[in-house]
């Protein structure tokens, strides 16, 4: 989340989209309803079912799942076209003034420039700045032709930073001094180069072919927005074809209820008044699509464009699926990231110079405004990593013993792990806290790779399907005695008896205690790694191997290192002085093995070592700040800043510049997070100011401080992202219509399937006609709460949501058995007959959709008793990826129903 | 409410002679307040209610709805109702939490025979005392809610306490300490009818319901649970009763039916006397005994057992 879950009590208009926040975030769901009941404020639910959320909502929308990017971008076109946009804002704080280079081309015929068919990717090339400071009529420069007049588009007014007319920065800025946490200026690398925005594993290890493209310096840009070729042209552009009767074809919501929400939402912006403030809360819903990561780059798009980013009630607000989803992808838990969101080495990194150079940004920006780029710490970043991972062994003759780090030579994202297992090339796998099968997709392909496999390590609370697959449902005695994996399973300990922090959507880290023992033999999971570790290190010691010294020189200097303490390692990620260390602006120092009292002091040669720099400060020499418990709120804002502790730097709000116009003011005086203060030339506030303490806002220092620009993108330019820099509607890998935008070019181009035997993929024309989508509900968890009375009391089997029209249609009843199948398997349970489900016209085709749970499988309380049919529904869901995150589409893909 | 003052009986069934301490003080009346319009029907109340009660858990039948079962139970004292209303194309799906109104003027307990198996607190709560029950199952045609229960085990009526051992102590009932989204408040009734008449003018005046309102019956002369509704004109849709009444038969128990009961035992006891002092014994006639016709031992034991 850019804000937190109690800071929706602030908002003014909430669109929930991609989540059933009621269902299954129904704890953090209070302040949505506080919001309610406090400001009035208004909540807009799309979804392909009426959900719990929908139940309490001021306008409900069913929507084809799927089809977001379609309704978000009619969204867009209705903002720009009844200008209910936030001027200021856009043409300061985003990079609708910049213009893109030519040769770029809008997706028109479902394609961007660069398209290459044999490979399956686009040259990004085009999607970039134009290199040329101020090329508008505006007087900061002048205008290099391509400049008109853009036709009826209002002129904005004389923005803040144009009255202010200021001079020429220096783009290589003396760091200033700092506070904790509010960071230092620029590491002076590679000045005058550019960026490759971060990009997919493979883009990156082609790196060593030829350079890759670079953001420019000094964009191009026009004030005045008319340039054709500027990013808010070429988005009006974009989404112009994005008209409410399209929106309608697309996603089946009928244009009035369309335009009725557009215009709820957008009102926030009438008249160009920007007090108000509206949110945007998704979860799965938005993600699990072979688009998803576009989903969301469209609702950033709605936020820049209406200025809610950075603001009290405002932002773009990921609810996690698990209590510790979040810490988990901080801490690196994806194959792509190191912790910290640092670049994980590709093979084309042959040594750490060569690494940091691909990986830290310069600056990229109009020449005139200024650009902290956070990201030019990299070096201080990635430097305190390696001496918290190889503590002595890491000297800077032996570049920090980078050579240690694993070089990711290609995807290795969960379904090209299943895949690879199935293909035989993974002999092995350890799948603690995860039922592997079960989540799926294709679930019969990972019960078959697992066949394959050498050997499965589970570590769980109960029995469950992955280390069960060699008696999943359908397995003959012969076939069994025909699989030859060990399986090794063993006995963990669930969440209520460990210690350790839960990193929550909010990004606040809290602590939490051991409630029970563990049972019988059952251990803690960092006990399981340590024996499991400290067993492989004595192997390396005594047999040697390819290469021992990462194994050997690893840092494990903890009290018990066959289990360490978990505040041990909590410490750890924080990081710690190696070295005297003195601030050269306030002359404080941080004695060798002290704490670090937050990221500002990480340095590049060695001296400090950090686990984790986002996590620099949750635990400090003046104790566990993400312990802490204060419930003071004195601004009433809801930020409890002495509540846990929030990364980084303990900020509640991201981008909370952006909550004050270009001279340092809030945009809203009565919801005041940071301001200016022109007595102490500082920035100040209720929130820490995600920003440079000392940034005048004369200097115009753009709010998005991790962005080269300093800006946020409505533009995402380079390798950004794999399939587009802006956003465009592509139909689910399998959809009941041809894309009515480009039928020639229906699905997302960049987007994988697989091509195993088993990953098959039905279309409407092999009798696959209703759209199904998967969720959870409130009364379980995942696929663990199979097990409790408690949850199987409340929702006791597995069920099938149908829309009441198609039930009669083929006259099932409630309750009755149906079968769902899908191109790759079945499902089997009890129909729940619903008016719940409407069904719509898509594209002028009535269509149906249904609703699977997801929490049944073949182990459990209802499973044992032989009340289900042993049917995990993963069976039906396809591998179909996102390129830029991975994400399985296990919502809206094909199936067809039968009667049992 | 710590104060065990509260905790003054007020009314005791079937019970003669006055209530010890009847009258000495006004305590206030506690109130559960129930806001439909922000309920998500996520179950919390439901598990903590059986968690707190210790009830143990029972076996359930999907059902074609998100509801755990038909109605409250003997030992699931809290159960949220859903309904999928639609009129006029305008689909609502309403979830309200049902469990015992505990009503100013209790039902139940004014059609207990028993000597203090239902009592009612000076607060409003309305207590049933298993030890005192006699099982006869009057309490369950009384109730206006369809709420006491009968455990065909131990031969007794059961329901919600309103979690008179946690208030007692101070506390809030469990459902209301678990509930997430703040729907649930406990308080004096005062309190919760105000914060409710606020709830119910701001979906009149910014959500467009309006109908909307407070439903607290006064012909029980007013519930210790109130709701928020978005239509209050039709508390039907939400499975409420429009105008709740204690069965007559009850409400003229104590002072008619009761009393006019004992007179004809008195009356037939009477006449049986006399029928003994002015005829004398009815001798059996011999020609008068039927024939009477013989079944088979199992056949009259396979009629037992099918009744119920």
């Amino acid at each position: 989340m850019t804000n937190g879950y109690i800071d929706i009590k602030n908002t003014d208009m909430m669109l929930i989209m991609g989540s059933n926040m009621a269902e299954n975030h129904p704890c953090g769901f209070k302040w949505p309803i506080e919001a309610r009941l406090r400001r009035n404020a208004k909540m807009i639910v799309v979804d392909p079912r009426f959900t719990r959320t929908a139940a309490v909502a001021d306008l409900f929308l069913q929507i084809r799942a799927g089809a977001d990017i379609a309704f978000l971008g009619g969204l867009i076109n209705y903002a720009i076209q009844n200008n209910r946009i936030a001027k200021d804002y856009l043409v300061n704080y985003t990079n609708a003034a910049f213009v893109i280079k030519e040769g770029f081309k809008l997706p028109e015929d479902g394609l961007y420039s660069g398209f290459d068919a044999s490979a399956q990717t686009y040259d990004k090339s085009s999607w970039n700045y134009e290199e040329g400071g101020n090329v508008g009529p505006t007087p900061a420069g002048t205008g290099t032709g391509g400049v008109s007049s853009g036709g009826n588009e209002q002129k904005p007014a004389p923005t803040q930073f144009e009255k202010q007319s200021p001079a020429v920065k220096s783009q290589s800025s003396t760091p200033p001094p700092t506070r904790a946490g509010a960071a230092q200026g620029e590491t002076g690398r590679g000045t005058g180069g550019g960026h490759q925005a971060a990009g997919p594993v493979g883009a990156a290890a082609q790196g060593g072919l030829k350079p890759p493209p670079m953001l420019p310096a000094n964009t191009a840009y026009d004030l005045s927005l008319q340039n054709p070729r500027c990013v808010f042209q070429l988005l009006k552009k974009q989404y112009s074809r994005y008209t409410p009767e399209m929106v309608e074809r697309i996603t089946g919501v009928p244009k009035e209820q369309f335009l009725k929400a557009a215009d709820m939402f957008t009102s926030v912006r009438k008249g160009g008044d920007m007090k108000k403030a509206g949110t945007i809360i998704y979860a799965v819903g938005w993600t699990q699509h072979t688009f998803g990561t576009q989903i969301i780059r469209t609702a950033a798009i709605i936020q820049l464009l209406l200025g809610n980013v950075g603001r009290a009630g405002g932002g773009v607000n990921a609810l996690r699926g698990h209590s510790n989803i979040q810490g988990a992808t901080d801490m690196g838990g994806v194959f792509d990231i190191l912790p910290g969101y640092l670049k994980v080495p590709s093979p084309s990194d042959v040594d750490l110079a060569a690494y940091l150079k691909r990986t830290t940004p310069t600056p990229s920006k109009p020449g005139e405004w200024d650009s902290f780029n956070y990201w030019s710490n990299s070096p201080k970043f990635m430097v305190s990593y390696l001496k918290a991972m190889y503590g002595d062994a890491a000297k800077k003759e032996n570049d920090f013993a980078f050579g240690y780090l694993p070089k990711v030579d290609r995807n290795y994202a969960w379904a090209e792990l299943w895949d690879h297992m199935y293909r035989g090339q993974v002999k092995g796998l350890f799948a603690v806290g995860m039922n592997g099968v079960a989540i799926g997709p294709n679930s019969q392909k990972n019960i078959d790779a697992l066949k394959k496999a050498d050997w499965l390590v589970v570590g769980e609370i109960y029995p469950e399907e992955t280390s069960e697959f060699w008696k999943s449902p359908g397995i003959t005695p012969e076939e069994m005695k025909n699989i030859n994996t060990t399986v090794y399973r063993l006995a963990c300990a669930g969440f209520a008896e460990k210690d350790g922090s839960f990193t929550n959507s909010a990004r606040w880290l809290q602590w939490k205690y051991v409630a029970v023992p563990t049972p019988g033999i059952a251990k803690v999971d960092q006990e399981v790694v340590a024996q499991i570790f400290l067993r492989l290190r004595e192997l390396y010691r005594k047999e040697g191997g390819k290469f021992p010294d990462p194994i050997l020189n690893l840092s494990w200097s903890y009290t018990t290192p066959e289990n360490p303490s978990l505040s041990e390692v909590a410490k750890e990620i924080n990081g710690k002085a190696l070295a005297d260390i003195t601030d050269p602006q306030t002359q404080q120092t941080i004695k060798a093995g002290q704490q670090l009292p937050g990221f500002a002091w990480l340095k590049d040669d060695g001296t400090t070592s950090c686990g984790n720099w986002i996590y620099s400060g949750s635990w400090t020499e003046a104790g566990p700040q993400l312990a802490r418990r204060g419930t003071e709120d004195p601004s009433g804002l809801g930020i409890y800043a002495n509540w846990a502790w929030s990364w980084p730097a303990n900020r509640r709000v991201l981008y909370n510049r952006a909550s004050c116009d270009p001279s340092g003011k809030p945009w809203d005086p009565e919801r005041r997070q940071v301001w200016w203060n022109e007595a102490q030339q500082k920035w100040v506030g209720n929130d820490v100011p995600d920003f440079k303490a000392d940034s005048n806002p004369k200097d115009h220092m753009g709010p998005f401080i991790m962005n080269p620009e300093g800006v946020g993108r409505i533009f995402g330019p380079l390798a950004a992202f794999a399939d587009g820099p802006f956003p465009e509607h592509y139909e689910p890998m399998e959809s009941p219509i041809a894309n009515p935008l480009h039928p020639n070019q229906s699905n997302n181009p960049v987007a994988k399937k697989f091509t195993s035997d088993l990953d098959k993929y039905g279309t409407p024309a092999d009798g696959f006609n209703v759209v199904c989508t998967t969720y959870r509900l409130t009364e379980h968890y995942h696929y663990w709460t199979k097990n409790n009375p408690m949850n199987v009391q409340l929702v006791p089997e597995p069920f099938v949501e149908v829309p009441a029209q198609l039930a009669n249609k083929m006259g099932i009843s409630g309750g009755e058995k149906i079968k769902i199948t899908s191109a790759r398997g079945h499902y089997i349970a009890k129909a729940m007959v619903t008016k719940r489900i409407k069904p719509m016209m898509i594209d002028g085709k009535e269509t149906y959709q249904i609703g699977i749970p997801i929490h049944w499988g073949y182990r459990g309380i209802a499973e044992d008793e032989g009340k289900t049919a042993l049917t995990p529904v993963n069976l039906l869901s396809p591998a179909a990826i996102d390129p830029n995150a991975y994400t399985p589409e296990f919502k809206g893909f094909l199936v067809k129903i039968e009667k049992v | 409410m710590s104060n065990p003052r509260t905790f003054q009986i007020q009314e005791i069934s079937a019970h003669p002679g006055p209530v010890p301490g009847q009258g000495t003080r006004r305590e206030d009346e506690v109130c559960k307040y129930i806001d439909v319009t922000t309920c998500i029907g996520c179950k919390a109340c439901e598990v903590a209610c059986v968690e707190w009660n210790d009830h143990p858990f029972r076996e359930t039948t999907f059902d074609d709805t998100y509801q755990t079962m038909p109605s409250t139970e003997w030992n699931y004292w809290n159960l949220i109702k859903f309904a999928e209303d639609e009129r006029d194309g305008n689909l609502m799906w309403l979830m309200r939490k049902d469990q015992c109104m505990h009503c100013e003027d209790p039902g139940c307990l004014r059609a207990c025979p028993a000597d203090g198996a239902i009592i009612k607190y000076e607060n409003g709560i309305v207590d049933f005392q298993q030890e005192n029950c006699i099982g006869c199952g009057y309490c369950i045609s009384g109730c206006p809610f369809d709420i006491p229960k009968f455990n065909e085990k131990t031969k007794k009526v059961y329901k919600c306490t309103l979690c008179s051992d946690r208030v007692g102590q101070g506390l809030e009932p469990a459902c209301i300490k678990a509930c997430p989204t703040g729907c649930l408040h406990f308080g004096t009734k005062t309190d919760m009818v105000q914060i409710a008449n606020t709830r119910a003018k701001q979906l009149r005046e910014q959500s467009g319901f309006v109908d909307a309102g407070v439903y607290d019956p006064q012909s029980i002369r007013g519930t210790h649970v109130i709701y928020v509704l978005h239509d209050l004109k039709r508390p039907e849709r939400y499975g409420l009763p429009a105008n709740p009444v204690i069965p007559p038969i009850y409400t003229y128990w104590k002072w008619l039916a009761k009393p006019t009961g004992l007179f004809m035992a008195v009356l037939g006891v009477g006449a049986v006397f006399f029928h003994r002092i002015f005829y004398g014994p009815k001798m059996p006639q011999p020609e008068d005994i039927p024939e009477v016709e013989t079944r088979p031992q199992d056949e009259i034991e396979a009629a037992r057992k099918e009744q119920p």
